[in-house]
């Protein structure tokens, strides 16, 4: 099991990870339409860019939004599970042994320690975060199964690993549970709305150049998001 | 029943078919029709797969259902925090659900669909600056809109309104010779108190092209006198084009794509015609959202700009301010406590909030900005043509509730308000909830305080 999850799963789910992204990619630019989007995405191209730029930092900083400023709690969570989210996997001694191991590279890893609250932090963020959706009414409508699902596939990589590192239970288990979530998850990023991953990049892009060519950012500074 | 004789898939083109509607009182015999009126679904999914891309494919399938659009909500706040009010659940369940059922739905669900596009939702596009993937709700309800009319599910106000830009170039029935009478009539109104005074028709290559509001041909003729005022003071070489006059559209609050193109052409072809240096619009923001901001599109105009450059009203005075054409008497400015109406369509969606604080730094002593304002204002609450639609009065009247209140909490008892909607949805404001504002346009204010050079003084 192991090895067939260490070995042709993960070269399946690398490939789905990899391939299906840069699909979304080419889908997504092919798609848009500087008429229909009523946007000149080949004119005007200075004002483009500036309009692109702004719009995908500004989100990227916490709290550096009028949005992100309102929801101040909900803002917490949301950087706190991302940062575990990608931060952990990448960083991750163990994670970077068997990189070593394998293709001979090594990346700075983060201690121990670090890894630790990082994860735990963003699990209790994912439980927070999947309470809000219960609680309040107007996350709870327009909350499906599939919200809460794509949830639990974000978050099971971060609990297993962290029950396995510490060994809690049966290590064995947690390990092939935890590759095998990861892998989960590397496959659910193209295939679902975690593809976000990608096209929050692409959308904050589009929307930051209708504001940075048509909707106002020739004359001004530029929007304040 | 299919195609209603008034509620039908065809847009108005002759003056008969509008008439019909004009004498259908209300609408009730239109809205009877609409309960009968056929989808036709596969043309529905026909257009969607034309014209429903990338974008907004994304824009549907990506959102999170965070809820993070709900409180950036005119209607969802004013509602008392009705969860049926959060934009993202609005156009989940009325475009999502098109779009998931391929264009197969029936009569009640579109009418639903037509309820909820315009009385739910002004297209403010405030939802798009709170959404952490920027999914603009307010362009997918525009988008919806169009879906809608193709269909013939319109509010009846917007068919009428569709069908004059169709037949006059105008959201209402005043022709070039109605026009160019209205403003000789106010040339010679004017001229008694300003000696001098010029009404220049079709003038070639002036510095300005003045273009208006329909109804202020109609209604409030005044307005042109002020603005010829206002020009005469400031010197400025201008003139108005007998046609493509008209900036308004009713035909985008319509979804009416087609008819938006007719409409700025005859714009864009006066532009042309009289080459003048620069256009300047009347103080309306869905006008200079139409014929500035998306009209190059509609014309398929590939650099995204009009044929010449064009200003918003706003953008003039606060030029003519700053450069000195315009003086204002420091002893007339206005005292009391004064605040300004951010218009989405010219300040979020137009990038002119500089311009307004300008304008207010040289005539107010005590401006307050509303909170939120500039881009992130709320909505006056009758934007996107939901002030003129009778059938969405009780709604509207609840949606005002929260620029009632952020007026109210800036102490002003004068709203400035340099957008033909925000004007009448506060005047509405003030008759519905009688909480003591006046409010005014930039033109009367600025007449009543601006200092008149000495040759231009009227004779004693």
């Amino acid at each position: 099991m192991y090895a067939f999850l260490t070995g042709p799963m993960a070269w399946i789910a690398f490939t789905i990870f990899f391939v299906g992204l840069i699909w979304r990619g080419i889908w997504y630019v092919r798609g848009l339409d500087w008429r229909l989007d009523r946007v000149t995405y080949g004119q005007n191209v200075k004002y483009g860019i500036r309009g692109a730029v702004r719009s995908i930092a500004r989100w990227l900083i916490p709290y550096g939004t009028h949005s992100w400023r309102y929801y101040s709690g909900y803002t917490a969570l949301v950087f706190i599970f991302h940062i575990g989210l990608l931060v952990v996997p990448i960083f991750l001694l163990a994670h970077n042994l068997l990189l070593a191991e394998r293709w001979g590279v090594r990346l700075p890893a983060l201690s121990d320690a670090m890894a630790d609250t990082l994860t735990v932090a963003a699990i209790v963020a994912a439980v927070l975060i999947l309470l809000r959706r219960i609680a309040l009414p107007e996350v709870r409508i327009i909350t499906r199964f599939y919200d809460i699902l794509l949830l639990l596939i974000a978050v099971t990589p971060l609990w297993t690993g962290f029950l396995a590192y510490h060994q809690v239970g049966p290590y064995q288990f947690w390990l092939i549970a935890h590759i095998l979530a990861g892998e989960i998850l590397l496959m659910a990023i193209p295939l679902t709305k975690l593809s976000h991953f990608l096209l929050f990049f692409l959308s904050r892009a589009q929307l930051g150049m209708d504001f940075g060519i048509k909707r106002g950012g020739m004359k001004s500074k530029g929007m304040e998001w | 029943m299919p195609e209603g004789t008034l509620c039908n898939k065809t847009p108005v083109d002759t003056v008969e078919q509008l008439q019909a509607l004009l004498a259908d009182k209300s609408g009730k015999q239109y809205y009877e029709e609409m309960t009968q009126l056929d989808v036709d679904a596969p043309a529905l999914w026909a257009t969607i797969q034309k014209t429903f891309k990338s974008r907004m494919r994304t824009w549907l399938e990506i959102c999170s259902h965070c809820g993070m659009c709900a409180d950036s909500c005119f209607f969802y706040l004013a509602n008392d925090r009705d969860p049926t009010q959060v934009p993202s659940y609005k156009i989940q369940a009325t475009l999502g659900e098109i779009v998931h059922r391929k264009g197969r739905v029936d009569n009640a669900f579109m009418r639903d669909v037509m309820d909820t596009a315009w009385s739910k939702c002004t297209c403010c596009n405030r939802c798009g600056l709170y959404c952490p993937f920027g999914i603009d709700t307010g362009v997918m309800f525009s988008y919806l809109r169009g879906l809608c009319f193709s269909q013939g599910f319109v509010p009846w106000e917007m068919k009428i309104g569709s069908g004059m830009h169709r037949i006059y170039r105008a959201q209402m029935d005043v022709t070039s010779e109605d026009w160019v009478e209205t403003c000789s009539w106010m040339c010679e109104e004017a001229e008694e108190e300003w000696p001098g005074l010029e009404f220049p028709v079709d003038k070639p290559d002036a510095d300005i092209i003045y273009t208006v509001n329909a109804r202020e041909v109609k209604h409030y003729p005044e307005d042109l006198a002020d603005a010829a005022v206002l020009f005469h003071i400031a010197g400025e070489n201008w003139t108005v084009p007998s046609k493509g006059w008209e900036e308004t559209s009713l035909a985008m609050f319509a979804g009416d794509w087609a008819g938006c193109k007719q409409q700025v052409e005859e714009v864009y072809a006066a532009m042309d015609r009289l080459k003048p240096k620069r256009m300047v619009v009347t103080e309306c923001g869905h006008a200079y959202r139409a014929t500035v901001i998306e009209g190059p599109y509609w014309a398929g105009l590939k650099s995204g700009k009009t044929p010449i450059e064009s200003f918003h009203y706003v953008e003039w005075v606060a030029e003519a301010l700053r450069t000195g054409k315009l003086k204002i008497d420091p002893a007339k400015k206005i005292k009391e406590p004064v605040t300004y109406q951010d218009s989405c369509n010219y300040i979020r969606n137009g990038g002119l909030r500089e311009c307004a604080r300008e304008i207010m730094s040289y005539i107010a002593e005590d401006f307050r900005e509303m909170k939120p304002c500039g881009e992130h204002n709320f909505c006056c609450g009758g934007g996107g043509g939901l002030n003129g639609i009778g059938r969405y009065r009780p709604q509207r009247n609840v949606g005002l509730k929260v620029k009632r209140d952020q007026i109210l909490a800036t102490g002003a008892k004068l709203v400035v308000t340099p957008c033909h909607n925000c004007w009448d949805a506060i005047r509405d404001l003030e008759e519905h909830f009688k909480i003591g504002i006046r409010w005014s346009f930039l033109k009367p204010l600025l007449l009543k305080m601006v200092i008149v050079p000495e040759h231009l003084r009227p004779e004693e």
